[in-house]
């Protein structure tokens, strides 16, 4: 068969890959989450394509009639349609889907905890490259709710000194993203470093922090393609260092240095100790004073000509549909991710200024997932899209005084 | 050993810290629904296993339970497998779907076509 014949379906969840650290999903296991990881793309696409419709022939006409004007914002859209019943269900099933996930990957990871304990502690104990403080504090904007409706959140543990919430994390995403991150759920790593290699070939950063790197995916890449740089990942959340580690440390990234640590406070590294500082998929679970505090640090500790780069959903930018922006913003009310909405609102040009840089040192681009296509189909942008879940990310980036350097050297 | 103490199938049901948003007028509703789709995942589990015990005793006489859980789909049957549950979705989620058009187009509804055709 012709592969343009060929239906829509996710790839199988046995091609996601293991590592010294994967739970082991039994024959169910892995049928539930092949249930998830395809009802997830009917929802995207076959039952999805119904909010817009329900907007345009109903929501809108309605609200226009009852205000006289358009809405105005994308929470007016959402109040408006959360009065819809095909609104209502469809992000009832949602919810249902997302909870599932969650309970689904707690099973798996749960029933075999001290097996993952014990697989984990043959990589960390003794290990100078994890190092946990428990005096870090989880800050309120990771306590107040349990982030995407991930019970006990990152920091959470079921038994004292477990991995659990790492576990949880990295066997379910498969579900929620249909495959579309890659057999290691690397595609966004491996994407910056195809973006690098292209963007300043023979370059190779000494040191390069990641901030918030939960269980490592994107980090790991970019270890591996640089192995003579020292990297070092900050988390605020034992649990999912632990995991991280061993898991970096079984695929033979043995050149991060994993460190429990809040990236509001990086007092411990003098000013300019890294050539390459990033976030990627973290600045959304932030807060709005949090976040210009992190993007300060982040510069102060930033060598010159360093790289600074976030990788982010896009912007809710004035050209971006009002219809378009709610529905990128239903997990911030239905997902728990109290910061989604605000973040994304934000110009994050303004942010990179605010936290030091120059407005001609910025830049922006795309950056797509590399997965294997073989196996890993290529997520759906725009019509289809799973809104804030696509493989495909706005990376906000600067080069710190790149041009006073350039223009020094001339 | 897991220490019997640890329920770990409890331990999965946590419910996640943050009020629950409501999608229905009665609360009852949103518990259905969370056991409609819960059964409409376990069935799909069951369709796979089948599915698999198929695949196997087609190319083997007799299989063990490890066979099943050691099994794993070569590329065709991966497809043909995501095709199976496709299916399966499409089947259970008749009613949600068909909303979709109904959004496409106001329809009359037969009371007034049994109208217009005593005209007609
Ligand atoms: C969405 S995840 C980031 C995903 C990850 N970077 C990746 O690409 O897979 C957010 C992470 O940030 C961590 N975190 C939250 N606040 C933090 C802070 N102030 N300092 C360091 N880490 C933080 C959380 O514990 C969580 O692991």
């Amino acid at each position: 068969m012709n592969d343009d014949q060929k239906l829509d379906v996710a790839p199988p969840y046995n091609a996601v890959a293991r590592h010294g650290v994967s739970p082991n999903p039994s024959h169910d296991e892995i049928a539930r989450f092949d249930f998830l990881a395809n009802f997830n793309k009917f929802m995207a696409s076959a039952l999805g394509t119904g909010n817009q419709l329900a907007y345009d022939n109903r929501v809108l006409p309605k609200f226009k009639k009852e205000h006289g004007r358009e809405p105005k914002d994308r929470f007016e859209i959402r109040r408006a349609m959360n009065e819809d019943p095909f609104h209502l269900f469809w992000s009832a099933l949602k919810r249902n889907s997302m909870e599932m996930r969650q309970q689904n990957g707690r099973a798996i990871v749960l029933r075999q905890i001290d097996e993952l304990n014990a697989k984990a502690r043959q990589f960390n104990e003794g290990r100078d490259t994890l190092e946990l403080n428990p005096e870090i504090e989880v800050p309120r904007y990771q306590s107040a709710v349990d982030i995407h409706c991930m019970p006990g959140s990152y920091h959470g543990e079921e038994l004292p000194g477990d991995v659990s919430a790492g576990a949880n994390y990295d066997c379910g995403i498969f579900a929620t993203t249909g495959g579309g991150l890659g057999a290691l759920t690397d595609g966004g790593g491996m994407a910056l470093v195809e973006w690098i290699k292209k963007e300043r070939p023979g370059w190779a950063p000494r040191r390069v922090l990641d901030i918030g790197c939960t269980v490592g995916h994107n980090i790991v890449p970019l270890a591996l393609a640089f192995p003579d740089c020292e990297v070092v990942a900050i988390d605020t959340a034992a649990p999912i260092l632990r995991y991280a580690h061993a898991r970096a440390q079984s695929l033979g990234a043995t050149n991060i240095q994993f460190i429990q640590a809040s990236a509001e406070d990086l007092s411990r590294w003098d000013d300019g100790t890294f050539d390459w500082v990033q976030t990627t998929m973290f600045l959304h679970e932030t807060s709005g004073k949090a976040l210009p505090s992190i993007l300060k640090e982040g510069y102060r500790v930033l060598a010159d000509d360093g790289l600074m780069l976030h990788l982010e959903q896009p912007e809710y930018h004035d050209g971006m549909p009002l219809f378009e922006q709610f529905l990128r913003d239903w997990d911030a009310f239905n997902n728990n991710e109290p910061f989604w909405s605000s973040m994304h609102a934000l110009d994050m040009k303004d942010e990179m200024i605010s936290a030091g840089f120059d407005r001609d040192e910025l830049f922006e681009t795309g950056v797509r997932a590399v997965v294997d296509r073989e196996i890993f189909p290529e997520n759906a942008t725009g019509e289809g899209e799973d809104h804030g879940r696509a493989a495909f990310w706005h990376a906000y980036g600067a080069w710190k005084n790149a041009s006073a350097i350039q223009e020094a050297a001339e | 050993m897991t220490d019997s103490a640890f329920d770990w199938m409890a331990a999965a049901n946590k419910k996640a810290k943050g009020k629950r948003p409501e999608y229905f007028d009665d609360p009852e509703d949103e518990r259905m629904l969370s056991i409609l789709m819960a059964v409409a995942g376990e069935v799909s589990v069951l369709r796979e296993r089948m599915d698999t015990v198929e695949r196997l005793l087609e190319t083997k006489g007799t299989i063990s339970r490890d066979d099943i859980e050691s099994y794993v789909p070569d590329k065709n049957a991966a497809y043909e497998r995501g095709v199976m549950i496709r299916e399966y979705i499409y089947r259970v989620m008749r009613g949600p779907h068909q909303m979709v058009e109904e959004l496409k187009e106001a329809e009359p509804s037969l009371e007034e076509l049994s109208k217009e055709l005593r005209e007609i």
